[in-house]
């Protein structure tokens, strides 16, 4: 394993977007970073901009304003990245199946490495997401 | 810190906001739509995901709109546990929101200890109703799971705990500080008269002297557990900070008194048939204000019209006047301060 593929095991940064999910994810997984769970602890920082992130964890059933925005972000992330499905939602579309407006399931735009079901998702599961994901980093040669 | 799409067209002259332009509309879901093709029973689960922070409330509304419409009358206890939820939701929501406006003004140590103090709330609502935020236990004719004696005891020892950290950390710090008030005294100020005309609802309408809470009303349990809304006059951003917290320890007040006053019986009633012909429009207070919802049966076990109307979208109005004249580093401050919620607004 080299260096930098070390570093990124060791400290993951994650962007966090909302693509039409109803919030009970998005606040979950902002506390994920308060002090009962606290995953800075193990090095993960919540940050904003897509060129500095590692991991991509959306939320959401994508609609067709924001599959361009999703798209976009996903593209300016640097490689190797990494992308979580966080919530029903994300992963199939939930129960927003029959909204007129959902595509149902972030995969439709950009492809999806780890899926984490549940409504709303608990922190534990994210974290245990990021986990998993991160084991896939290894496998990459760069 | 908490990403939610909306977009805030500024006009600038130097570091002076002199114009203001809200774009939304980019996670529009339809969920109005929806809420025609599925069945009414199945639609609670809907609406409560309409917010995820409040979604409780959305859930009662919905619940008590339908249960006008038929006609149902709820058993009390079931009334006195859905003011136990509801007031819970709404503490959890306020400091969620307190932590996110201190994280707006670079107050982080704040941030961490509002949703500390929150965890305890969270793990209440998981004991109770089994899930920390989307709970689905408000059902149409009552509740699902009931809150028994001892549940409730535990109940009482957690608010009694979450009070003293209350005490100790957030609140001293809020009434002291003075960081939070140099960033927030005398910002976004709204005052009596614009409030009215503009439509503001919950603490916005509230932090700017007008007594008007949709609790006063009477729905659920409010009627008997009796309810005095909570007004600061300033109309600034400490006053709408000033009415959330005041706002926490009264809900934990009510949740006591809705505890001790709770009658036993069932906790709820097999409602058969489908929703009679008819509209129906129902009130209820979020932690961010008065939702309205409006319904139209048509005898089917569809509904002919979904309708709601969130407190975000009545204070949009409010903030686009709070903005003009401000300074750049306050927008984010101003802009929190009327707890925007957009899943909400654009549903």
């Amino acid at each position: 394993m080299s260096i930098l593929t070390k570093s990124r095991i060791k400290s993951p940064w994650l962007l966090h977007y909302d693509c039409g999910g109803c919030n009970g994810c998005d606040i979950e997984v902002l506390a994920a970073l308060t002090p009962i769970y606290d995953i800075e602890r193990f090095g993960i920082v919540n940050i904003g901009n897509p060129k500095h992130a590692d991991v991509l964890l959306v939320t959401g059933p994508v609609n067709h304003r924001n599959k361009r925005v999703l798209r976009n972000l996903y593209e300016q992330m640097p490689e190797p990245k990494l992308v979580i499905a966080v919530g029903t939602c994300a992963c199939t579309g939930g129960i927003f199946y029959n909204c007129p407006n959902t595509l149902g399931g972030i995969d439709k735009i950009i492809p999806v490495d780890v899926y984490i079901p549940g409504c709303a998702v608990r922190p534990e599961a994210i974290i245990d997401a990021v986990v998993i994901a991160l084991g896939k980093l290894k496998e990459y040669k760069g | 810190m908490l990403p939610e799409p909306i977009h805030l067209k500024l006009e600038l002259e130097d570091e002076t906001v002199v114009g203001v332009t809200p774009i939304i509309g980019y996670i529009y879901r339809g969920i109005e739509k929806a809420g025609e093709l599925n069945p009414f029973r199945n639609n609670v689960f809907l609406v409560e995901r309409i917010c995820g922070i409040c979604s409780f409330t959305h859930a009662l509304c919905y619940c008590e709109a339908v249960e006008k419409l038929m006609q149902v009358e709820v058993p009390p206890r079931a009334r006195f546990i859905r003011l136990c939820w509801s007031e819970l939701s709404r503490i959890h929501s306020h400091l969620l929101w307190l932590g996110l406006f201190a994280d707006a003004m670079g107050f982080e140590s704040l941030f961490m200890q509002c949703w500390r103090a929150r965890e305890i709330i969270l793990d209440i609502s998981e004991m109770t109703a089994g899930h920390r935020i989307i709970q689905s236990t408000s059902i149409i004719g009552g509740i699902r799971r009931d809150i028994d004696k001892e549940m409730a005891k535990e109940v009482e020892h957690k608010l009694s705990d979450f009070k003293e950290l209350m005490d100790n950390t957030v609140s001293p710090t809020v009434y002291n500080d003075p960081t939070i008030k140099r960033r927030t005294v005398g910002k976004g100020m709204l005052s009596k008269e614009q409030a009215n005309l503009l439509g503001a609802v919950g603490p916005i309408l509230r932090g700017s002297g007008v007594p008007l809470d949709i609790r006063q009303t009477g729905y659920a349990a409010y009627k008997e557990t009796g309810f005095e809304p909570i007004v600061e006059s300033d109309g600034d951003c400490y006053a709408r900070t000033i009415v959330r917290l005041r706002e926490i320890y009264q809900s934990r007040e009510l949740i006591l008194k809705a505890l001790s006053l709770m009658p036993e019986g069932d906790i709820s009633v097999t409602v058969r048939g489908n929703p009679p012909e008819g509209e129906m429009i129902h009130r209820a207070e979020q932690p961010r204000g008065e939702v309205v919802y409006y319904i139209k049966g048509n005898g089917t076990r569809n509904l002919d019209r979904l309708r709601v109307r969130t407190p975000t979208f009545a204070n949009i109005p409010p903030l686009l006047t709070m903005l003009p004249g401000c300074e750049l580093a306050d927008v984010p401050v101003i802009t929190l301060s009327i707890d925007p919620c957009i899943a909400c607004t654009e549903r």
